[in-house]
């Protein structure tokens, strides 16, 4: 099963540990991963279901290339990096 | 009398307490950009909205003597696939909140009930003390919503809403800039009233056109309800008939610019601003920072500025920054520059609480 990684910033604001989860794609992935923690998905993900401006993915070394439907493949033995930039003063 | 104030800036939410003068007591979400905060008086619930920047727009809840928690917070339906919303100016409204902007308590006779605006200009109600919110589809599929244009933020928004207190399923809501907006069946339906706005930046056959107006907030006396204030892009603007018709007021000394009102709870004709250099510098005229107090429905005004900064002070009090108690006495307000005031008589004094806060967006007693 993939294995879903947040970044140590976003467990700041909410418990997010590293996970396996079933699914064949990104999409399927983080809503599994989501499933028992629903607030997690407004962090990652905006009204629209789509990656959040500021927020990267990583599968497997590859940046994701599909942000607003998730469809990239992983598979059962990928890693999920949710990660993000900060930035301001 | 009202014990605590709660502050939203840049970095935190900070309380206020009263214990012989007012002072900071303690602070919640520190180093986080909290945008709003709301008290309400029914249950006696705090409410912060919290913008986390990369991780969107987040609600917070504290219920009487426990901690924050986290609740589900507003959010747009999706858009339909391919689906064009363009704004006034033509801009693709994107359908994701981006800031709340207004938090207001239904009526005492609406247990549950409250009302979101954000930033773009959704209208939200809760029924459940905030835990679940429901979009207001009324107000976003309205025609006259279409012609809502993007101010000093980006796209349209919701600042600023007024339950009446003859009848709770009568509420309005100022919109930056999209006028002042009435239901008077609880959301159900609405009408804009807003005539007798100007504005003076759009060519000249729009200039009153009600659902374009700047409004930068909207407030309404509780003991005089249909006598209502607006701050207004272009100046400011009184109704004694609830919103019919509006008047502006002019040649306030030293500004009519600004964005935060104040309204007295029983005295409809007595009302506060604090004024800028109106508008692309927005600072206090001559680096001195003063608040103008009318108590006669604009006809004259006093400029108050005892305990305030008169030199090389370029503080702004933003729309949500000026605050009034239920008595009508006790003001707070908090500036850009981080600077946080109160007064216990009604602003003939100002006492400095701090100089060196984070940049104030918000203050509300509690």
């Amino acid at each position: 099963m993939p294995r879903v990684v947040f970044t140590q910033n976003l467990r700041r604001h909410i418990d997010c540990p590293e996970c396996e989860v079933a699914g064949g794609t990104v999409r399927e992935a983080l809503e599994a991963a989501f499933a028992d923690n629903p607030l997690l998905r407004g962090y990652v993900l905006d009204d629209q279901g789509a990656l959040r401006r500021h927020m990267g993915i990583i599968v497997d070394g590859e940046a994701l290339k599909d942000r607003n439907r998730l469809s990239d493949p992983v598979s059962s033995h990928g890693t999920i990096h949710v990660l993000q930039a900060l930035s301001g003063g | 009398m009202v014990e605590r104030i709660l502050v939203s800036t840049r970095k935190g939410l900070f309380t206020l307490s009263r214990n012989g003068g007012w002072d900071i007591s303690g602070v919640d979400f520190l180093g986080e950009n909290v945008s709003l905060a709301m008290h309400d008086p029914r249950t006696g619930n705090d409410f912060a909205a919290l913008d986390h920047g990369h991780f969107g727009v987040k609600l917070q809840r504290r219920k009487p003597g426990g901690a924050w928690e986290e609740l589900k917070a507003p959010a747009f339906p999706p858009k339909p696939e391919g689906f064009v919303d363009p704004d006034g100016w033509g801009r693709d409204i994107p359908w994701n909140v981006m800031r709340v902007w207004a938090l207001q308590p239904g009526g005492a006779d609406q247990p549950g009930l409250i009302w979101c605006g954000t930033i773009p200009g959704g209208v939200f109600r809760s029924d459940d003390d905030g835990e679940n919110w429901t979009f207001l589809d009324s107000v976003w599929s309205h025609p006259k919503r279409k012609k809502w244009l993007g101010g000093g933020a980006d796209w349209p928004g919701v600042h600023s809403f007024c339950i009446d207190p003859r009848d709770s399923a009568t509420l309005r809501f100022g919109v930056s800039c999209g006028g002042v907006w009435r239901s008077t069946d609880k959301g159900e339906t609405w009408d804009v009233t807003a005539t007798g706005l100007r504005a003076e930046w759009v060519p000249p056959e729009q200039v009153y056109d009600p659902e374009i107006q700047d409004v930068h907030y909207l407030a309404q006396s509780r003991g005089e309800p249909d006598k209502m204030w607006v701050q207004h892009h272009n100046g400011i603007f009184r109704t004694t008939d609830s919103g019919i018709s509006w008047s502006e007021i002019t040649g306030v000394d030293p500004s009519t610019f600004g964005f935060a009102v104040a309204v007295h709870p029983q005295q409809g004709d007595t009302a506060w601003f604090v004024p800028g250099i109106k508008d692309e510098q927005r600072i206090p005229a001559d680096g001195a920072f003063v608040v103008t107090r009318t108590r006669d429905g604009g006809k004259s005004f006093e400029k108050l500025t005892n305990g305030l900064p008169q030199r090389h002070a370029y503080d702004i009090v933003l729309r949500h920054g000026l605050a009034l108690d239920e008595t009508g006495n006790t003001l707070v307000m908090g500036s850009s520059t981080g600077g946080l005031w109160v007064s216990e008589n009604q602003g003939d004094n100002w006492k400095a609480v701090s100089n060196t806060l984070p940049p104030v967006y918000a203050v509300c007693f509690a």
